[in-house]
């Protein structure tokens, strides 16, 4: 479904990733791991096309999207949910959903207002308050409803769900499994690896920029020096 | 009925009994101001659109209050001196007639907004604020080296436009064509803000990226709410032309845009029936201490800082308790 071959991308002169390779099929949840500051952001933005690429491919559903702008790409199927949510302070979640609500592609079973509130049921209380009268927790949601409101193929989660109390944080796997089961493909960058490593089947992990390992979640499971290696977790 | 409703009512209805109001008391001269506000009060809630919903920070929209205002001065100007306008493809020698030429000022300026707009919505930021002077800036000198309309002089009109049913020429007709015209475009702004068009341009104004991340092309959106601003800027200028029954190039001088922005903010940014509030309570100052001093932008540059500072809705969110945002 996506194919990221050898991408490099930097900022002025500074050069961010370099050959970074990654793939994801068709109704699969893949994670991309690391610590602060590896580029997992920066190989989110090159796909949707937010921070240009200087080499390498990227293409989806088969077609090259390296160089269309972001608008493009989401409309090919591709939704995002941002770090640090950047919903609309502005709209109410209503209006946060239905702004950019679109079914260009024509899902025979598309993501609406009630399908999105169905996921996230604590959201109908709260459709006519300000996006930033919410908290954190019903931010993310929000953000994950209105990307989904985009009927996307797949869904890109920038730091799932960072800074959230464990019981939200429990929602937010709870709704991803529900659309995982939807079939919907899902790229997951997240600090909780005892989640991801239910949800996902895959994992890549970078560190400086680079892809620097790439198994299922039964190989990493059996490698945990990889854990305090890369990712900074005790085992 | 709550406060905001309330507000609301009491303003259209001081609106639409001043004309009886000025007969009664025996003074033409409210229905002047009166039609005076009206008319900065559409180009400001024009404004609004881009600042307060689109947060494209224009500094350049004079530029189509001068171009509607020409359009009626040119149009005038060529009737009078039966001298056509146009020989190709058609001869159109000029007109007088308001069902014309009012609509032809908001198309003009329709028209300069969307060639305008294409190249500076490519900007964003401080250089869109300037390039938007810029081009206002162009228009002024351009119109200035226009000998022919008047140049630095400018044009003045023997009448004023003419429609069926209406006599323009006396000031509570014209006050009520000037009111309909600013209810008609408050109401269609208020429409076009709450539609889903008007969703994504305040999500874009909030957050661009965010909104073509989203699968939204916002060049497009912006670019038709420049058109739609800059039209109604032009109806505004058409009547303004009509009502000083006098055009300048002053009118595209970006001081008329630094004045418009400071009615949207006394009003209340985003809140498009503040920027009417803005309009009356900016030019009545004007009025009241241009009779004490000269240098009456002494005390309203104070006032706009105190407004902005503890009203942070505007005039319009403090009166009315309203304290959403762009809703």
């Amino acid at each position: 479904m996506l194919v990221v071959e050898k991408i490099e991308t930097c900022y002025g002169v500074s050069q961010a990733l370099f050959d970074v390779s990654l793939q994801i099929g068709e109704a699969e949840v893949v994670t991309l791991l690391g610590r602060n500051g590896m580029g997992k952001s920066t190989t989110v933005r090159s796909i949707l096309g937010l921070t240009p690429v200087c080499a390498g491919k990227i293409s989806y559903l088969g077609h090259p999207i390296e160089a269309l702008q972001s608008y493009r790409i989401a409309r090919m199927g591709i939704g995002l949910v941002p770090e640090g949510r950047q919903i609309f302070p502005n709209l109410t979640v209503r209006e946060n959903l239905i702004a950019t609500a679109a079914n260009t592609r024509k899902t025979p079973q598309p993501f609406g207002l009630e399908a999105v509130l169905n996921i996230f049921p604590r959201l109908s209380d709260r459709l006519s308050h300000y996006g930033n009268e919410l908290s954190g927790g019903e931010q993310q949601m929000l953000a994950i409803g209105r990307a989904l409101m985009i009927n996307p193929d797949l869904l890109i989660l920038d730091e799932a769900t960072e800074g959230l109390a464990p019981l939200v944080r429990k929602e937010i796997w709870r709704a991803l499994t529900l659309l995982k089961e939807r079939g919907l493909s899902i790229l997951i960058i997240d600090k909780n690896i005892e989640a991801l490593m239910v949800i996902a089947e895959r994992h890549y992990i970078m560190e400086k920029g680079h892809i620097v390992w790439s198994g299922t979640s039964s190989e990493l499971h059996a490698r945990p020096e990889l854990k305090s290696r890369y990712l900074g977790v005790d085992c | 009925m709550n406060r905001k409703q309330i507000t609301l009512w009491c303003g259209a209805i001081i609106l639409i009994l001043l004309p009886p109001f000025a007969l009664q008391t025996g003074s033409p001269y409210l229905l002047s101001l009166g039609s005076r506000i009206l008319i900065y009060a559409l180009a400001a809630v024009s404004l609004d659109l881009l600042l307060g919903y689109g947060a494209m920070i224009s500094l350049g929209h004079a530029a189509f209050v001068g171009v509607g205002a020409y359009t009626v001065g040119i149009l005038h100007f060529h009737s009078s001196a039966a001298e056509p306008v146009l020989t190709w493809p058609f001869l159109f020698t000029g007109s007088d007639n308001g069902l014309l030429v009012l609509p032809l000022a908001a198309l003009t300026a329709a028209f300069a907004a969307l060639i305008i707009g294409a190249l500076c919505l490519r900007t964003i930021g401080m250089h869109f604020i300037m390039i938007t002077l810029a081009f206002a800036q162009m228009l002024y000198y351009f119109f200035i080296s226009l000998e022919k309309y008047g140049g630095d002089d400018g044009l003045s009109l023997a009448a004023r436009n003419s429609l069926p049913g209406l006599d323009l020429g006396q000031g509570s007709h014209f006050y009520y064509l000037c009111l309909a015209a600013l209810f008609l475009f408050l109401f269609f702004a208020h429409k076009l803000v709450n539609s889903r068009f008007g969703l994504i341009i305040r999500g874009a104004g909030n957050n661009d990226r965010r909104i073509k991340g989203l699968g939204i092309h916002s060049y497009r959106y912006k670019l038709t709410t420049f058109v739609i601003a800059g039209g109604s800027a032009g109806l505004a200028g058409a009547l303004l032309a009509n009502q000083t029954e006098f055009v300048s190039p002053g009118l595209m001088h970006w001081t008329l845009s630094g004045e418009l922005m400071v009615m949207v903010l006394l009003g209340g940014l985003g809140t498009l029936f503040g920027p009417v509030l803005g309009a009356a309570v900016f030019l009545l100052l004007e009025e009241t201490l241009a009779m004490y001093t000269e240098h009456w932008m002494i005390y309203m540059g104070p006032f706009l800082v105190l407004t902005v500072i503890f009203a942070k809705h505007g005039l319009f969110g403090f009166l009315s308790g309203d304290k959403e945002k762009n809703g």
